[in-house]
């Protein structure tokens, strides 16, 4: 061991001199980043994760496309194109799950007290997770779209339509991770936030128009699929990309994802402070 | 000349449910000097290294931190101190560079210095082999060394240490107390909680002996050794020896009933003389026909103040045993 001074106080002035240089919400943003960054950081070295958020959906490309796929009608005829906006959102609303799965581990594995004895804003952990979800959803859709170029997925809009579809899908994709916060902040291990963040994912995306259009669903289920969030994503998402209708589907996945996250937001951040305080 | 301690705590309670953890603590720490705060499993050290360091809010009582309020100006005392807490705050799936470089970021140091202070906090704690690989190849000792690298990244000038040492080889602990003495001798005020009265005898300025949530001693080690009075003599007795045998010849030469501990054979107790009644204690063991391994006479060790104290042993014949 060598003993090179190191721990000396006197470069601490030194150290900490640009705290002060900016305000809060500076520090805010700058944390949160900070949380990001360690979070995608993780990502390559949890090889679990990435099964969940790649081939998962690969495989439903897959089955679906060659499977399932021929026994659905669909306008236009070519299933492959009516089934990628399904799979983007169904990607989407899937890989939130590692919201809560992410929040849970912080809380449980000790590191949370460390962030907590640092004078860094509250607000970061929350924000920083769901930002750097966002990223690794914003991975799974780029992947999910090579895999649907693969097997014969041609978009067919204008630009400014497809940069549309992007932003829709990010934001229901920001608004799932923070319902998938509060799952993963209320429970009481890493193991229930996951189960606990999917099962209530598949009535939601199988009972819409992910997979099979509205009129072939049971017609008890018609009036909850037509207007329940998954499915106008999926239907603005479809419309955007290919020649179906959008109608006011982008107007309601919108008014989804923003009431969402005002419900949310503020309830994952109550959640946050009663789990971190214990 | 009279200046504010460090660290304040008055009258700290804290309950978790029915279980009283802290039941109306009280420390002082000055500035620049050592506090060791001794105590069992459950006497409470854990809760108040928490509280002082904002992880917890008191049920009631006040407690000051470099002069902030731990409760309303938490966020003040937040960027004064280093913690690090009784189990490795670390991120498994960073390196350990990451691990520090994260922590000196969120303590809002700019990020070539946080890069900087990494390479010299993993070569200060042994870490530059390891410092390029995930935490979660790290062995526990490893951990613990890297919570403490990452808890000096800006040399807080106050450090709360909970049990520091627990679970580190006999060198990982000497090269740990090293680094601590010398973080002292930089002026850094230091709250240290640990089970081994050894180890509060050679860092602590001052020691702090709780039980069951109270401090039930304060002082110098010297002053807290002179409350049990004076040298201590102790015996063992080789293999096969009769304990009781020995404790009867022992009696009459010692000041309280003799304390015996089959499991090291070990008979021991205060005596009135020192040393100069050894030769009468041999032959009184040689008639008694009691075989001897070992006889000395001491001063009183922490561990005697502690038995003193709170009717309960200390972990100290642990460390010895692990250290052999
Ligand atoms: N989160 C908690 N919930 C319930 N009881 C708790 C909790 N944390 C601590 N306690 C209780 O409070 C008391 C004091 O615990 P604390 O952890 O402060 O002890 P300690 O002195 O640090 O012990 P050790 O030497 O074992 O670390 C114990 O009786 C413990 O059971
Ligand atoms: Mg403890």
């Amino acid at each position: 061991m060598t003993t090179a001074s190191v721990i000396a106080p006197a470069e601490r002035a030194a150290l900490t001199a640009g705290a002060g240089r900016h305000g809060k919400l500076y520090w805010a943003l700058a944390d949160a980043w900070v949380l990001c960054w360690r979070n995608i950081v993780q990502l390559p070295r949890m090889p679990e994760l990435l099964v969940f958020s790649i081939i998962q959906p690969v495989m439903f490309v897959l089955l679906f496309r060659f499977v399932f796929g021929n026994a659905i009608q669909v306008p236009g005829g070519n299933y492959v194109n009516f089934l990628m906006a399904g799979i983007f959102v169904q990607t989407v609303a899937f890989g939130s799950v590692g919201t809560g799965i992410g929040l849970a581990e912080d809380l449980h594995k000790g590191i949370i007290d460390r962030f907590r004895s640092l004078p860094m804003a509250r607000s970061a952990v929350l924000v920083g997770r769901t930002m750097s979800d966002i990223i690794r959803n914003g991975i799974s859709v780029a992947a999910m779209l090579i895999v649907g170029l693969l097997v014969g997925f041609r978009p067919d809009n204008t630009w400014w339509a497809y940069l549309a579809a992007a932003g829709l899908l990010m934001l229901f994709s920001f608004a799932f991770s923070w319902i998938s916060a509060v799952i993963g902040l209320s429970v009481k291990t890493v193991e229930a936030a996951q189960s606990g963040g999917f099962i209530w994912l598949f009535p939601l995306t199988f009972c819409s128009t992910a997979f099979v259009p509205l009129d072939q669903l049971p017609s008890w289920m018609q009036g909850f699929a037509e207007y329940q969030p998954v499915s106008v994503t999926v239907t603005a998402v479809r419309g955007l990309t290919m020649d179906y209708p959008v109608g006011n589907s982008a107007w309601l996945s919108l008014a989804w994802s923003i009431g969402i996250l005002a419900v949310f937001v503020p309830f994952a951040v109550r959640r946050y402070r009663r789990a971190a305080a214990r | 000349m009279t200046t504010k301690p460090a660290v304040l705590a008055e009258g700290l309670h804290k309950s978790y449910g029915k279980t009283h953890a802290l039941r109306g603590l009280d420390l002082t720490v000055q500035a620049g000097t050592v506090l060791g705060v001794l105590g069992p499993n459950g006497a409470g050290k854990t809760t108040a290294v928490r509280i002082l360091a904002t992880l917890l809010t008191p049920d009631s009582g006040h407690a000051e931190v470099a002069g902030f309020d731990v409760v309303r100006q938490a966020n003040k005392v937040r960027a004064a101190i280093g913690l690090a807490g009784q189990y490795a705050a670390v991120d498994e799936y960073l390196t350990g560079f990451e691990n520090i470089e994260m922590v000196g970021r969120l303590y809002h140091v700019p990020r070539a210095a946080c890069r900087r202070r990494a390479d010299e906090l993993l070569e200060r704690f042994d870490l530059v082999e390891a410092g390029g690989r995930p935490v979660k190849t790290y062995s526990g000792g490893m951990r613990r060394r890297l919570d403490l690298a990452a808890s000096l990244v800006v040399s807080p000038p106050v450090l709360f240490l909970d049990e520091p040492t627990t679970g580190l080889d006999p060198r990982s602990r000497l090269s740990m107390w090293e680094i601590i003495s010398e973080l002292v001798r930089e002026g850094t005020t230091l709250l240290l909680t640990t089970q081994y009265l050894e180890e509060a005898d050679q860092l602590a300025d001052r020691i702090a002996v709780i039980d069951e949530g109270l401090v039930i001693a304060e002082g110098t080690a010297d002053e807290l050794k002179s409350k049990v009075g004076g040298d201590h003599l102790e015996i063992v007795v080789r293999k096969g020896g009769d304990l009781a045998a020995a404790a009867r010849a022992l009696r009459p030469h010692l000041c309280a009933e003799p304390d015996i501990v089959p499991e090291l054979r070990r008979v021991g107790g205060p005596v009135p003389g020192g040393a100069a009644l050894l030769p009468e204690v041999v032959r009184a063991l040689d008639a008694a026909g009691v075989p001897l391994e070992d006889l000395s006479v001491r001063r009183p060790s922490l561990d005697d103040v502690f038995l003193a104290l709170t009717g309960k042993k200390t972990s100290t014949d642990d460390v010895e045993k692990e250290a052999a």
